[in-house]
């Protein structure tokens, strides 16, 4: 349903120069953008080929598993007192997380360009494992970067990754996590172009990155608004999903952008809490920058230099965001709140005594916030929240932060 | 005038080709930047790239990034490289310095800002690595009012109408990157470059330089014979961290270094060495 009243068009955003206002765009070194060019002309191709969406369809429903169940947490709902509370089941998807509806996309899109081989970045493990999976599949070399720092709190991915035939590089450089396996991916990319396909796991980094991900995972907000539709009868009132790049936040937003009467709600990760400066919430405490690609929020000191992040969960470890984000921020059409280390904690577990679901850690945020907004609602009115990814990746996180032993 | 241009034109002038080292400011420590930059003009600097350190450069390779990190971790930050810019103005008028960098710095101090200060201190050019020509307009224009000239990059995979597009917005010298790869990559082939260098001149009055694995004196001179610029980074930012606890010997050694490769330039000099005219 399209209001009248929304100025807006949000199907018209990014330009053909990837810009969502004054975000986005291009910034890479100049060897780069020969590559980004037949990327988005490969992409163009491909985006409205009848036979690449359907190959990309069939894919999806066989080998990811879609549609993703939208499912009522009634008792949830009870619990808090307040809206029904519906959680999209991204979880259930193959590989435990929203990331494979864009590996396989973009795994699809490398195929038809002729590329031999895929490189990828990853903070939690969670776009590496989904990277390492759809090059097994499509029998491709695999190379994911991974930050030291990283490798060592989420050993169990790195091991499915090798497991699956990939080669996981440990990124020594900086703060030896996401944004320095973004740094590195980019230097492999220079030095590889020619056969090299660069799989960007989330809505950043330079144009068509942004845009190309987005229709990849748009496919999350598609089917909650038909699931909402036929389901319960009317669109949600408020959507909610946590933010650290932001792909399953704007997978999910996006098919909503133009229905000016849902309320939409971005989490991102307060850490210890923002007034500690141990937090990775962009948003809520960066500032316009260029980093990746891109120009978005970022969190930088005074001089312009990118400052370290914290948070609980590895996957919402980035000092940027998606520029799309950034513009949303700006005009208003999307709230973008923070949620703690320790109150993320709680939402894990409420879901898991709750309703039998254990979360990531990164999805526990956007519960978090919905354990905040769901009493302020009617027992009439309805959130749909994006459940990104399971939690089994975060047992031994979990287990070592209360002091268990596994 | 532009001092680049003057320099340029000067060289034109003597039939030789300009020798431009770079160096990280701040690294191996702050203190020891200009005594530097003035030792690197003795041994025949023509112009100087000095690096603003930012934690994420994305177009280096490793040695460029450990350099970067000495000097952050000592405190340099965009305002003190101004800072040393101006002092190496109070003896050196002469020589041009260009201003090598990531945008987020500048983006931060604020794009007019940047460009003022820059100006007040002395700085001739500024190339910002991850700024395109597509995305460049406005800082371009505002480096044109101060008479700073913008330096772009162009790299292998330049197609002729990205050439004509950044072209277009240069000034005082265009930059090829002679390999797809970041700083300090292996050795690059003279005889791709000849290649491309002919294809951008095609659009181009501007003196090409050539960067990104220059390592020798052999390979500065071979590459001297086909470009108005040979840029010397990696090999002179290894030596300078090898030798950080030894100010003396770093100096002597670099100074021999740049020494070399300006000899070797000078020897292989040759009637038909072509010029950007």
């Amino acid at each position: 349903m399209k209001t009248s009243h929304n100025p807006v068009d949000f199907s018209q955003f990014p330009d053909t120069n990837g810009h969502f206002g004054r975000y986005g765009g291009r910034f890479v070194a100049e060897t780069l953008m020969e590559a980004l060019h037949e990327l988005n002309a490969a992409w163009q191709d491909c985006r409205n080929d009848p036979d690449f969406l359907a190959e990309l369809d069939a894919d999806l429903a066989h080998y990811v598993g879609r549609p993703s169940p939208l499912y009522h947490a009634e008792r949830w709902s009870r619990q808090l007192g307040g809206a029904q509370i519906y959680l999209k089941r991204e979880d259930l998807n193959h590989t435990g997380a929203h990331k494979i509806n864009n590996t396989v996309g973009q795994a699809l899109l490398a195929k038809r360009m002729g590329k031999t081989r895929l490189i990828a970045e990853t903070g939690a493990g969670q776009h590496g494992v989904a990277s390492a999976t759809v090059a097994a599949r499509l029998g491709l070399e695999c190379v994911v970067y991974m930050g030291a720092e990283d490798i060592r709190r989420q050993a169990l991915n790195v091991y499915r990754m090798q497991m699956l035939g990939a080669t996981v590089e440990a990124v020594t450089s900086g703060s030896r996590t996401l944004k320095d396996a973004l740094n590195e991916a980019l230097r492999d990319w220079v030095a590889n172009v020619d056969n090299t396909f660069y799989m960007i796991g989330t809505v950043a980094g330079p144009h068509p990155y942004p845009l190309m991900v987005r229709e990849f995972q748009a496919v999350i907000g598609r089917e909650a608004r038909e699931q909402m539709l036929s389901e319960h009868g009317s669109l949600p009132d408020a959507l909610v999903a946590c933010v650290g790049g932001g792909s399953n936040a704007i997978g999910l937003f996006y098919p909503f952008l133009n229905d000016a009467e849902v309320a939409i709600y971005g989490v991102e990760a307060a850490g210890a809490g923002i007034d500690t400066g141990r937090h990775a919430a962009t948003l809520c405490a960066g500032q316009s920058g260029v980093l990746h690609g891109n120009r978005t929020y970022l969190l930088s000191d005074e001089h312009g230099q990118i400052i370290e992040t914290h948070s609980i969960s590895a996957g919402l470890d980035y000092p940027g965001v998606g520029p799309e984000h950034a513009w949303l921020k700006d005009i208003g059409r999307a709230q973008y709140v923070a949620v703690t280390d320790s109150e993320a904690l709680q939402g894990f577990h409420d879901l898991t005594r709750g309703e039998g679901i254990i979360p990531a850690l990164e999805s526990s945020h956007a519960l978090a916030y919905v354990k905040k907004l769901a009493p302020t609602l009617r027992p009439d009115q309805s959130i749909v929240v994006n459940l990104s990814g399971r939690g089994d990746k975060d047992i031994h996180t979990v287990a070592a932060l209360e002091g268990i032993q596994l | 005038m532009n001092r680049i241009s003057l320099r340029f034109q000067e060289l034109r002038r003597a039939g030789r080709k300009a020798l431009i080292p770079y160096i990280t400011a701040g690294d191996p420590r702050p203190e020891l930047t200009v005594p530097t930059l003035h030792a690197l003009v003795q041994a025949g600097a023509d112009l100087i790239e000095l690096g603003v350190p930012f934690s994420d450069p994305v177009a280096d390779g490793p040695i460029i990034q450990k350099a970067c990190e000495r000097a952050l971790a000592q405190g340099m930050t965009l305002r003190r490289v101004l800072d040393l810019v101006r002092e190496f103005r109070q003896t050196d008028t002469q020589t041009p310095l260009i201003l090598m960098g990531y945008l987020n710095p500048i983006e931060r101090m604020g794009h007019q800002e940047f460009v003022a200060a820059a100006r007040d201190a002395g700085v001739d050019g500024v190339l910002t690595v991850d700024l395109p020509a597509e995305e460049a307009a406005e800082l371009v224009e505002l480096l044109e009012v101060a008479d700073i000239a913008p330096i772009f990059l162009l790299a292998p995979t330049s197609s002729t109408e990205r050439i004509r597009r950044t072209a277009r917005l240069a000034r005082g010298y265009l930059y090829y990157v002679s390999l797809k790869g970041v700083t300090g990559s292996a050795a690059l082939d003279v005889a791709t470059v000849v290649d491309k260098l002919a294809t951008i001149r095609a659009y181009t009055d501007l003196p090409l330089g050539v960067g990104f694995g220059i390592k020798d004196p052999t390979t500065a001179a071979a590459v001297a014979q086909v470009a108005d610029a040979v840029v010397v980074g990696s090999a002179l930012v290894a030596k300078m961290g090898e030798l950080a606890d030894e100010p003396e010997r770093m100096r002597q050694e670099v100074t021999a270094q740049i020494a070399a490769m300006r000899q070797a330039m000078d020897q292989s000099r040759t009637p038909t060495a072509t010029l950007a005219d």
